[in-house]
């Protein structure tokens, strides 16, 4: 199930004006990740990291998703030194362990630990509808914006139908194994969810053009723009011109 | 019936799913406006969800005619310019709720009539009010319990301001307290509507007159009255029921 942990909040961040921080953070997500340099990356780290006290989010449950995240970089970390041709660093018998394997590595870390803190800080911290709303106004298209917010209410009724089915195989004494009924069995559980997920949509298009939907969606929100969203802007796109020059001015 | 008007009107329809069973067969049906309060109960299958989906133009007939408040419905279009005046509650209210919350689901049926945000927020409060929803604004849809739902889905409805409300069993699954606040809700309103049941009691108590389904075709009674009869047997100064 999709918890929002850091969505309600009163932080200076949260205070911010939504679009200012979608925007703020996407700048600042290509910026870091077009980044080569430690010292630029490093800088950005340090930033994502105030960013996130800055947004009084829950530290323990940011590190959390860190180590999710973390989990997936540690496949580069064991398979880019071994891979990642350049001067070796040492060898291991028939094995070598490249320098700029262990440096890419490590860079990959720095860019997608950084990148992560700003996205929990600046986008985590708003609700999904309000994430929506956001990038309608960014003239996100209309069909997009929509399947996302459908996709989240969604996606626990889908969970639910689920759960129903398993039920009901469990009490008819379904194990898995390695065999072909078992195979079988779960096409049959994905196939069957497949048709009520599309039986569910129809139903759900049905309704809204009940209710006069005729592919238009209007949002209630209005955003309200204080003059924090301004100063926030106007930070964040400095130190997204600091990265840049730093990358710059290290660069080969 | 008197001289009141009718506002939907069926004369020989024909639906079927498949071309080897036909779910509706010939059927005529009038409603009319002016508290007009029909009770369908019939068993399932027997077509009450396909004729609501007819008349909300969501399925067409094989044949026949569909008119609605005087005109004959043929097109989409035609459909789309009354949905909004005939208020469908939905069996399972999940299919009804989809914005993530309370508030923005009940707007939604004000917005796409053209309303302001100001004017939808202002209907989609007084509806929630007047259901005893108040506090339920920004509460996550589908965070909400079976009753809350329905009360939710109800609200969606009636925030279009509807003339005719099809109720697609309104009170199945749903705990004893929001029966009745369902009961005593359509009592309140002073308005024409049908509404789908298993539940003869409530029919009573809500309609005037109840219709049955049977070969594809509606089978209507006159009006319901509730009645008493003596009659005698043994054992019958034990209390007991009768079915």
């Amino acid at each position: 199930m999709i918890e929002e942990p850091f969505a309600s909040g009163n932080s200076i961040i949260h205070r911010i004006d939504p679009r200012f921080r979608v925007a703020a953070a996407i700048l600042y997500s290509f910026t870091v990740a077009l980044c080569y340099q430690f010292q630029p990356l490093i800088v950005a780290l340090a930033v994502a990291l105030l960013s996130v006290i800055f947004s009084g989010v829950g530290l323990k449950t940011v590190f959390k998703r860190l180590i999710v995240v973390n989990g997936f970089i540690l496949l580069f970390w064991i398979v880019l030194p071994l891979t990642y041709k350049g001067k070796i660093l040492y060898s291991l018998g028939p094995v070598d362990i490249y320098l700029a394997g262990i440096v890419f590595a490590a860079k990959i870390t720095l860019k997608s630990n950084a990148i992560l803190l700003i996205l929990i800080s600046l986008i985590a911290t708003m609700t999904f509808a309000t994430l929506g709303h956001t990038l309608s106004r960014f003239k996100m298209p209309d069909k997009l914006v929509f399947l996302l917010m459908i996709t989240y209410r969604y996606i626990f009724v889908i969970a639910q139908e689920y759960q129903k089915i398993i039920r009901s195989i469990k009490i008819r004494g379904f194990k898995p194994k390695t065999t072909l009924h078992t195979y079988k069995t779960f096409a049959y559980v994905v196939g069957m969810l497949l048709i009520k997920a599309s039986e569910r949509a129809d139903r759900v298009y049905n309704a809204m053009r009940c209710r006069g939907f005729t592919g238009k969606y209007n949002s209630l929100s209005d955003f309200q723009i204080n003059i924090q969203s301004f100063i926030f802007i106007l930070i964040m796109t400095g130190f997204t011109i600091g990265i840049i020059l730093l990358e710059i001015q290290y660069h080969g | 019936m008197d001289n009141r008007q009718p506002i939907i009107k069926l004369s020989g329809i024909n639906f079927s799913y498949s071309a080897d069973s036909s779910v509706l067969n010939n059927l005529d049906f009038t409603f009319y406006d002016n508290k007009d309060r029909v009770g369908f109960m019939a068993p399932n299958g027997s077509g009450k969800t396909t004729l609501f989906h007819l008349i909300m133009g969501l399925l067409r007939p094989d044949s026949g005619t569909i008119e609605i408040f005087g005109k004959t419905m043929q097109t989409e279009k035609d459909f789309a310019q009354i949905r909004h005046r005939i208020g469908l509650l939905f069996q399972d209210a999940d299919d009804q709720l989809f914005c993530p919350t309370v508030l923005e689901d009940v707007a939604f049926g004000p917005l796409n009539m053209g309303k302001s945000k100001k004017e939808a927020i202002d209907i989609s409060r007084r509806t929630l009010n007047f259901l005893g929803l108040s506090d339920f604004e920004n509460r996550i849809t589908f965070k909400l319990s079976g009753g809350e739902k329905k009360l939710v889905s109800l609200a969606t409805i009636l925030s279009m301001e509807p003339e005719i409300l099809l109720l697609d069993e309104p009170l199945t699954g749903l705990d004893t307290k929001t029966q009745s606040i369902i009961i005593d809700v359509l009592s309140k309103m002073n308005m024409s509507y049908i509404i789908i049941s298993h539940d003869i009691e409530f029919l009573k108590t809500t309609t005037n007159r109840i219709c049955s389904m049977k070969h594809g075709k509606i089978i209507v009674d006159d009006e319901v009255y509730v009645h008493h009869h003596d009659h005698a047997h043994t054992l019958g100064n034990v209390p007991h029921k009768h079915r």
